[in-house]
């Protein structure tokens, strides 16, 4: 078996092209849950009513149910009563969707993770709830969300392979139409892994150096 | 002497760089109660692990019955059944009650039958008068009793030696007693026994070699009343000394 | 409208029936594959031997860092090629969801195994046990209550992520929710309900199970 080393040179710039397009998704994704998680996190310390049981039923719909299905609800069910959305569009609403749901379950447990006896000498102090929530519990909070947190960034990035199936052109659909197209197969799957291998290897290795450094043992999501 | 049952030439240990035995020599005959005493971290807890093969000399020999034992990994676990040895918390199983504790090593290593095996425990345990929590767990204990418990589920293997690495240190003092006592008594019984401990008075009472080590080495080694009356080196005497100032700290007659 | 639309899915209810099994059936192969290689994998990942532990690093880093649909279209693709196999869709999907499976759990039995005392370990080899009896009679069932949450949690995800499958050709349950709006499609409002119904579903098993894993966290960390 001979590998068309030609044929993978030249193809290298879709493949740096389909993996920016899968590294941006999986920014935004992450920029726009983590700003859903900090307005959540606030609703639920704060116990506003009403919207509470919304935040929190939100966080279980995201939670148990796969990200393809979400998907596919949105790109061919909504469709069927006349709400046309464009796949980038179908994308972000699904990926923030889930994303809220993971990363405000972590702040959560972060904030949980405070004791209470934290919160009583706090107030102790004289503090107000809003000073409370501001210097003593949110600061402990963030530090030990920060695994979790970073661990769910990977994994919401890996769920970046999945809109492939709304066909957004990033690493792996890119991938498998290039072998439907050209039959290069070894070729395409080899340069997809080392793709993959460079964004999730690296990252990996540093969520490991981050779990060992902050030692709270919170793993995944 | 007869032949030492126990016979450590020129141990050596260390983690990193940190030197933590430096040449260690002991023998030890059948019958002996040895006495280690020393000031913290001066080796004489990693001695007793090392004994019992939980930490890997660097080297020297450990000489067990004859048959050194130092470095052979599949021999540590058939030597470890004659070598009891005793915690200083204690290590109980949590999900197992007192008999399960007790029964683990003599059911699974030794392959003894259930009734002659319980018929033992339960002796055992009545001599330490515990024989009514037989069927309690761990956390339903006070600390002196699950010591108590550790010791009997070490003596109902049927050791040669014990070692007892600081069994009272971790214990309210009320329970201190319950412990020694029982200590005490198998001393009388004629077990070999290795005991580090901080108790100076069991020390003298239970003790009929006592070894004072500093800085990974051995520094005396002394029958008890030699000991305790006359120390040689000045390290022990501080050492001694310590005790003793506590004893009479505010000034009055300690006694 | 809404008549129409009940209608539909008990009419199509034999043909979901069929995807609901085939889902349940790679669900399940792959909880058992991944218990039982996942409690060696983490015990392994505790060994003393750094040759053992830096292989099983390696598995897992492989599977950690390669996300699971790009593993999927790799066995698809690649095992015809490799290894000129032709494996059902359904076999290679089970395979690669185990393989993948094993690493998530063997990560959570190590995790508990580590978070024991280490006396523990110590007491049960002073008495004189072998290695296969410490994990067998002291470590694994002390381990298994702290396992037991994290674990319900990766079962939910294998069943989330059997979804997947269908992009590979399994015909499991989307697949036969696919099937019915395509042969429904006269009926306008098909897709949306099946998705809907689908989307429910999936919700309807995985929610129970997480919830009750983490009951049980809350009950047995206090």
């Amino acid at each position: 078996m001979q590998l068309d080393t030609d044929f993978m040179t030249r193809h290298i710039p879709d493949f740096v092209h389909a993996a920016g397009l899968s590294l941006s998704i999986g920014g935004i994704a992450i920029l726009l849950s983590l700003s859903v998680a900090c307005i959540y996190s606030a609703i639920l310390f704060f116990q506003v009513p009403i919207l509470k049981g919304f935040v929190r039923a939100h966080v279980e719909v995201a939670r148990n149910t796969p990200l393809l299905i979400q998907l596919f609800f949105l790109y061919y069910g909504l469709p069927s009563i006349g709400i046309k959305l464009s796949s980038m569009t179908v994308v972000f609403i699904a990926m923030t969707f889930l994303g809220g749901g993971y990363f405000t379950e972590v702040f959560r447990s972060g904030l949980d993770a405070v004791t209470k006896t934290q919160a009583e000498s706090g107030l102790a102090l004289g503090l107000s709830r809003m000073q409370l929530f501001r210097y003593v519990i949110m600061p402990q909070a963030f530090r030990i969300s920060i695994p979790a947190l970073f661990a769910n960034f990977i994994f919401l990035l890996k769920e970046t392979t999945i809109v492939s199936a709304v066909a957004v052109p990033e690493l792996l659909y890119t991938t498998t139409s290039y072998i439907s197209l050209y039959y290069k197969t070894y070729e395409m799957l080899l340069m997809m892994t080392i793709c993959y291998l460079i964004i999730f290897l690296p990252l990996s290795f540093l969520l490991s150096c981050i779990e060992r450094r902050y030692q709270y043992g919170t793993h995944g999501h | 002497m007869t032949e030492a049952l126990v016979k450590l030439q020129n141990l050596k240990k260390a983690f990193d760089k940190h030197t933590v035995l430096n040449g260690i020599n002991l023998e030890v005959a059948k019958g002996e109660v040895v006495v280690i005493l020393g000031p913290s971290g001066c080796g004489k807890s990693t001695l007793l692990r090392c004994i019992n093969g939980l930490e890997i000399v660097q080297g020297g020999n450990i000489i067990f019955q004859g048959k050194d034992i130092t470095s052979d990994k599949k021999s540590w676990q058939q030597v470890r059944q004659s070598i009891g040895m005793v915690f200083q918390s204690y290590h109980l199983f949590p999900h197992m009650t007192v008999m399960e504790n007790i029964l683990l090593g003599p059911l699974k290593v030794q392959k003894r039958s259930k009734a002659e095996a319980t018929a033992d425990a339960e002796r055992l345990l009545d001599r330490v008068g515990l024989l009514s929590k037989k069927d309690a767990y761990p956390r339903q204990l006070s600390g002196g009793q699950q010591q108590r418990i550790a010791i009997v589920r070490a003596l109902c293997m049927y050791p040669e030696v014990m070692l007892f690495d600081e069994v009272t240190a971790a214990l309210d003092p009320e329970m201190v007693k319950e412990v020694l006592d029982v200590m005490l008594d198998l001393a009388k019984q004629g077990m070999t026994m290795l005991i580090v401990t901080h108790e100076m008075n069991f020390a003298r009472a239970v003790a009929d070699r006592i070894i004072f080590m500093d800085q990974g080495e051995i520094r005396e080694m002394a029958s008890p009343d030699e000991f305790f009356t006359n120390p040689q080196s000045e390290r022990a005497q501080q050492f001694l000394n310590q005790f003793f100032e506590v004893e009479t700290g505010k000034g009055r007659d300690g006694k | 409208m809404e008549r129409t639309g009940i209608d539909l899915l008990i009419h199509s209810l034999p043909e979901l029936g069929k995807g609901v099994v085939q889902t349940v059936l790679i669900s399940l192969y792959t909880i058992i594959f991944s218990l039982a290689g996942g409690i060696m994998f983490g015990a392994l990942r505790t060994s003393r031997l750094w040759w053992l532990r830096f292989l099983t690093r390696s598995y897992l880093e492989l599977f950690r860092s390669i996300p699971i649909l790009v593993w999927l279209f790799f066995f698809f693709f690649g095992l015809p090629i490799f290894f000129g196999i032709n494996v059902p869709a359904f076999t290679s999907a089970v395979l690669v969801l185990s393989l993948w499976g094993i690493s998530e759990i063997g990560e959570v039995v190590r995790g508990a195994l580590q978070s024991l005392p280490k006396g523990q370990t110590e007491a049960g080899k002073s008495i004189g046990l072998n290695t296969f009896q410490l994990f067998r009679y002291v470590l694994l069932p002390q381990a298994v209550r702290r396992m037991i949450p994290p674990t319900i949690s990766v079962f939910t995800r294998i069943i989330m992520t059997s979804s997947l499958t269908v992009l590979v050709g399994v015909t499991e349950m989307i697949k036969s929710g696919q099937q019915v709006i395509e042969r429904n499609y006269t009926y306008g409002h098909a897709a949306i309900i099946i998705y809907g119904a689908l989307f429910v579903f999936y919700f309807l098993i995985c929610y129970p199970l997480s919830a009750y894993s983490r009951r049980l966290e809350r009950r047995w960390t206090q």
